[in-house]
């Protein structure tokens, strides 16, 4: 069996397409993202690994009555705007009660006796053990601080890191593309986020890592491709010679977007209400990191290609000149 | 051209074989539920898994420092006194600046004496600069009260790893983190927080009282020593042993139920050893406070016993051999062991600094558990799906390629089981898992790669040992190449994240490691054998 048996696309020639897409997501995201700054104060809803407070997740005996809980967390003082949400999960019966920060560490912990207390007394008719089917985060802004720091660092270096590496293996301007892409990839997956107004925990900057590891992959097979036919092929133009290259590699790229993408969407169905997010991320990023290889990277490196020639330079990559008609 | 398999075959068999004792070790049988028990002991679940107790705490170290200067405020009032020199106070002048001490008021007649006082005993943690008026500043040196957080917060660290203790929890992480002045604990098993942070909080649990009389073989006996019933100053206690564990050795002491030291005026306990003896002892400390009263008692009481109290339990008992002012030994015929562990007992006895906490994290064992089932759900679906589709598109091959996944998860599970037997921590936890289906579908895309270029080299007309050939060749670098970034970015991941994202950052790793054996080398050598069977001319099923 076989999807594509010799492919042939001039896909350069879709590259204002593949542009526009790009922008009105990246855009979308961005204008979500400021939305997001001017009304809760960063641009995507943080977790409580980051932003701190304190949240409870309670699996009843039977599903939980949302109307109810918020009643029974009134009852003990907390009226709406101290809970942050309340969000039930189909499949099980668990609630999650999530209450904001505190400035001092010592009130979370009050926080979190109260919401237990709150739902033994005022909610008693569902009943939970408090030792077995609960589970907490407390966390200060101490810690929340000192993560996001961390997480920022691991990202930038990441990204360094990554782009000393291809420096290494292709010339500057691929590793440059590449990084693009990446960026690019990042960007339209946290503006989903702030489109759909999920929250960032660490998981998810794990998981955003990791799709960019894969986005650099994606793009570096069809580097390896392109570089291996420039080598080849000396009458053909560069776009010739990308648009070969990525139809060459399109079986592979399609089939393993594809394999990595059933595995993560059998954990966004199956995974849990815990990995959500992560596996959020990677369901979105999979997909947009296989989209930038082949809409974003390659025609970068065409476009560079061209921009050096109409100033005058010669060109970084080695290709003919234009046949002569 | 027939190759020479035997080898390769050997060695896959070998790692293969090591890895499943890696994951089960040597299980008690063969069915599902001894295997399962086998492997839960070889791999270990993190707390989000397994359901736990994680906090991270603050040593508030300036409490330490305090109770230092606190201690040197009175000891310079004491030795001024002593040397006649007049002032009109010693304090500490600045509350948020604890390493401070300030003595003002002394005449210029009195300047020599009262230099001499502060050279002969404090200039060796303290900087001393004389002010104008007959004001001197005694400040904390900097590398003396470095040591003294640091010493501060490792006691913190023993005293909560003892009491801990007492909860049984098997494989508690109690150490350093990351922050200034943090600790990071870990209780498997333990879900109520409020029972832990009680344990840890609890104060001055530590006494010694003076005996009235004793051994004895039970109850009844110490009651009738003092005259059948026990009057309400005193208390009878079992006998439990230095190092805590000689429950049940039926010696009742009568003690009096007044302390005479409490815990928390123990400045230090360290085992040593009586020059003009030989014997092994523990060199102690107390506050100038406790110092005082100590040696009262001491003087009156030569040659009676006195007793560690520790948890309702006596500890030891030990003779007073001559007055103590703050600082004594006790001696009594120890052995190393007993030794270290009274000391140990001295120093925990109560916690150096107050403790605010950072972080709390708490999974019930239920919520776990379904994390454990979710997570291992999406894991075979995943798995199933990628191996039926392999199968389908790739044919012969797709059998080839399907090994080599089972092969590689076999193996990644085998590290997993293999670090923790060789001391490194490498936990699963739920994004743990979440790694494992990763490396599945990443996993893949190197047999991708490789069969895609096969197919390719046999449309240009290759024979079927060329074309297997040149897809390896061909795809090995960019397998290396793109294998090489994601292992970047999971170590990173690994170095900044915390708890769970280690946990992933290990599995993702480990996976695209053992991806890189099994993809290529297990790969080739499964098609090495078929192509060593085929007739000639005859194609790869692929």
């Amino acid at each position: 069996m076989e999807f594509f048996r010799s492919p042939n696309v001039n896909w350069l020639g879709w590259k204002w397409y593949f542009l526009s897409f790009s922008l009105i997501f990246s855009v979308a995201g961005l204008i979500s993202m400021g939305w997001h700054w001017a009304h809760i104060g960063s641009p995507i809803p943080l977790g409580v690994d980051f932003r701190g407070g304190t949240e409870v997740t309670v699996q009843f005996s039977s599903p939980p009555d949302i109307a109810a809980i918020r009643k029974a967390m009134d009852a003990a003082g907390y009226r709406d705007e101290k809970i942050q949400s309340i969000r039930g999960e189909g499949e099980t019966n668990q609630a999650l009660i999530s209450l904001p920060e505190r400035q001092n560490e010592a009130n979370l912990d009050v926080d979190r006796q109260a919401v237990i207390g709150a739902l033994q007394q005022n909610y008693s008719s569902n009943p939970f053990d408090p030792s077995k089917d609960v589970q907490l985060s407390v966390v200060g802004p101490t810690v929340g601080r000192q993560l996001q720091e961390k997480a920022i660092q691991a990202t930038l270096l990441s990204l360094a890191g990554m782009l000393v590496y291809l420096w290494f293996r292709f010339q500057l301007i691929y590793g440059v593309a590449a990084v693009v892409a990446c960026f690019h990839d990042t960007l339209i997956t946290v503006g989903a986020f702030a489109l759909t107004g999920q929250e960032i925990s660490l998981t998810v900057v794990a998981a955003i890592l990791t799709l960019i590891g894969y986005s650099m992959n994606d793009t570096i097979v069809v580097f390896d491709r392109i570089r291996e036919n420039l080598r080849l092929s000396r009458r053909e133009t560069l776009p010739d010679v990308v648009n070969r290259s990525i139809n060459q590699t399109l079986s592979r790229t399609v089939l393993t977007s594809g394999l990595t993408f059933l595995t993560v969407l059998s954990l966004y169905i199956f995974g849990g209400q815990v990995l959500r997010g992560f596996s959020f991320a990677l369901v979105v990023g999979i997909l947009i990191g296989t989209y930038s290889s082949i809409a974003i990277a390659a025609p970068m490196l065409v476009a560079w290609q061209e921009w050096r020639a109409r100033q005058g330079k010669a060109a970084v990559l080695p290709v003919a000149k234009r046949a002569r008609t | 051209m027939k190759k020479n398999l035997k080898g390769r075959f050997a060695l896959i068999v070998a790692v293969l074989l090591v890895c499943i004792y890696g994951i089960f070790g040597i299980p008690s049988g063969l069915g599902g539920s001894a295997l399962l028990k086998a492997m839960t002991k070889r791999i270990h679940l993190g707390l989000d898994l397994q359901g736990g107790a994680h906090l991270i705490l603050q040593v508030q170290v300036q409490d330490a420092v305090n109770d230092e200067t606190n201690n040197a405020l009175v000891s310079l009032e004491q030795d001024l006194k002593k040397a006649n020199v007049s002032y009109s106070h010693v304090i500490k002048p600045d509350p948020k600046n604890p390493g401070l001490v300030e003595v003002d008021g002394v005449p210029p007649a009195n300047s020599g004496a009262a230099r001499t006082v502060f050279d002969t005993k404090f200039s060796n943690d303290y900087d001393i600069n004389p002010e104008a008026n007959g004001t001197y500043t005694l400040t904390m040196k900097p590398t003396v009260r470095h040591d003294l957080e640091q010493r501060t917060v490792n006691q913190a660290i023993e005293t909560i790893r003892d009491r801990v203790d007492a909860l049984g929890v098997s494989e508690p992480e109690i150490a350093p983190y990351i922050g200034q002045n943090q600790i990071l604990v870990e209780l498997p098993g333990i879900s109520n927080l409020d029972q832990v942070k009680n344990l840890i909080s609890e104060t001055a649990r530590l006494e010694i009282h003076p005996v009235v009389g004793g051994p004895y073989p039970n109850e009844q006996a110490a009651a009738q020593s003092v005259g059948g019933t026990v009057p309400p100053e005193d208390e009878v206690l079992p006998f439990s042993g230095t190092i805590g564990n000689r429950e049940g050795a039926d010696q009742y002491y009568v003690l009096q139920r007044l302390a005479v030291v409490a815990g928390s005026q123990f400045r230090s306990a360290d085992p040593g050893n009586n020059p003009d003896t030989g014997q092994l002892t523990v060199n102690f400390t107390l506050t100038n406070e406790a110092g005082v009263k100590f040696y009262d008692y001491t003087k009156a009481n030569v040659g009676n016993p006195m007793a560690v109290v520790m948890g309702g339990t006596v500890r030891e008992v030990a003779t007073i051999k001559g007055p103590i002012h703050d600082q004594g030994l006790i001696e009594g015929g120890f052995t190393r062991d007993e030794v270290d562990a009274l000391s140990k007992l001295l120093r925990t006895g109560s916690l150096p600094a107050s403790l605010t906490y950072l972080e709390q994290r708490a999974v019930g064992a239920s919520l776990g558990a379904d994390s454990v089932h979710e997570g291992v759900t999406a894991a075979i679906v995943g798995m199933l799906a990628v191996l039926a589709f392999m199968l389908i598109y790739y044919r012969g091959a797709g059998i080839n390629a399907d090994l080599a996944l089972i092969f590689n998860l076999i193996i990644l599970l085998g590290f997993l089981g293999w670090s923790s037997a060789m001391g490194v921590t490498a936990t699963l936890t739920l994004p743990g898992i979440a790694g494992v289906i990763l490396t599945i579908g990443m996993g893949v895309d190197s047999n991708v790669l490789i069969f895609e270029r096969i197919r390719e080299e046999m449309r240009a007309g290759k024979a079927a040992s060329a074309a297997v050939d040149q897809g390896f060749a061909h795809a090995w670098i960019t397998i290396v190449d793109t294998h090489v970034t994601t292992m970047v970015s999971a170590a990173i991941l690994f170095m900044f994240g915390t708890g769970p994202v280690k946990g992933f950052a290990t599995t993702l790793f480990f996976g695209l490691l053992a991806n890189l054996f099994t993809a290529v080398f297990v790969s080739r050598t499964i098609f090495d054998a078929h192509l060593n069977k085929m007739k000639p001319g005859e194609m790869v099923s692929i």
